[in-house]
């Protein structure tokens, strides 16, 4: 436990008792911008409000295997407008969603325009923000085509754009790809798209370009909370923000208050912390009318 | 902003602890019959950008384990990500 090892540690410098009270942070709310609860738990949803969770946004996302029809999307944004919504507020936490066709499902361009008609019929649902995460897996042309399909979507209906990148190899070229494509809109607001899962080596690119830049605390393939922290004192924190992607992988829905912990043991002030686990999601999120 | 033995107090015993594994790593892929692949070379080519004074030691890995094309491609092969290029 660490709290014995204070006592034990003779420096007794970073996490003093006299100093150190975990109210201050335990206490603070916070915003969860990118969970996939439908392959969570209901006992999940209570863990995140005990840490201090108030809002949780969903975006749609591949479920870990591919769909038969896309009337399996239909019950997917059912549940994402419907059900989860319910099942968050039993825990005092305001559920909202972003809806699309997944980059990996979406390299057969017929069945992602399929899935894309159905869409209107819920883009107009009280707690969905916007079109996303839409992106790259494979930086296929199918890919990016129905990448600029959605893009074009929410231009149509001016709704904000929640960006994924490919995972581990493909992740560079990936972010590379969207951003070019991205800079041939050129009625895009790009304070309204963000940009999620950068690490070390796409970080700047994203934020350059006047894109907001989501980082992602996922084990093994994205970042560690030492290395989210380490690009909050490089690059500061306007325009970021700190997610978990918690979904039907190994990963945890506490990643953001855990990191919220590790800023703390490293001197970050708690009026930073709060910040960038609330303030910032909140600004972003308020440029959809329906975050309230 | 923490000093550099602050952040030792914290943090060195993790850091240990994460390249005892690595070494362990790499002596276990020696020890075990068979051919190792891309990811192994990869991983090895990378080891080196430890060792220099640049101050963005975790991005230069992270391009290390990059695809650095530029095009396209026509058709996924696979769904997933290996963690190096072929
Ligand atoms: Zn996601």
């Amino acid at each position: 436990m660490w709290w014995l090892l204070i006592f034990r540690n003779p420096h007794r410098r970073l996490f003093d008792l006299q100093t150190f009270r975990p109210s201050d942070i335990f206490r603070m709310k916070y915003i969860e911008p990118h969970a996939h609860m439908v392959s969570r738990t209901t006992d999940d949803y209570e863990k995140l409000a005990i840490a201090g969770c108030e809002v949780l946004c969903e975006p749609a996302f591949w479920a870990g295997f591919d769909r038969s029809s896309a009337a399996g999307f239909y019950d997917y944004f059912r549940q994402l407008t419907d059900y989860e919504p319910k099942r968050a507020a039993k825990f005092g936490i305001q559920h909202y969603c972003w809806l699309c066709i997944n980059p990996k499902e979406a390299d057969d361009p017929g069945f992602a325009r399929e899935v894309m008609d159905i869409m209107p019929q819920f883009l107009d649902c009280p707690n969905v923000l916007g079109i996303g995460e839409i992106g790259l897996n494979k930086n296929t042309r199918n890919e990016l085509a129905i990448f600029e399909e959605h893009v074009q979507l929410a231009l149509d209906r001016e709704l904000p754009i929640l960006i994924h990148t490919p995972h581990l190899e493909d992740k560079l070229k990936g972010t590379r790809l969207i951003l070019d494509s991205l800079a041939t809109f050129s009625k895009l607001d790009r304070a309204k798209v963000i940009i999620d899962h950068v690490e070390e080596h796409t970080i700047s690119q994203v934020l350059d370009a006047g894109y907001w830049a989501g980082m992602t605390l996922y084990p093994q393939s994205k970042c560690s909370p030492n290395r989210a922290i380490d690009m909050l004192e490089i690059y500061g924190t306007e325009r970021l923000w700190m997610n978990s992607a918690c979904d039907w992988g190994v990963s945890d829905p506490l990643a953001v208050p855990r990191c919220m912990l590790e800023m703390k043991k490293r001197q970050h002030t708690a009026a930073a912390i709060e910040q960038i686990v609330y303030h910032n999601p909140r600004k972003f999120l308020s440029q959809s009318p329906r975050f309230v | 902003m923490p000093s550099k033995q602050e952040l030792l107090d914290l943090q060195f015993i993790d850091a240990r602890h994460k390249l005892i594994d690595l070494a362990a790593f790499l002596d276990r892929i020696d020890r075990h019959p068979g051919a190792d692949d891309f990811r192994y070379a990869a991983l090895k080519a990378a080891l080196p950008i430890l060792l220099t004074d640049r101050p963005d030691r975790a991005r230069a890995v992270l391009d290390a384990f990059s695809d650095h094309s530029t095009e396209p491609i026509p058709k996924a092969v696979f769904q997933g990500a290996l963690g190096a290029p072929r």
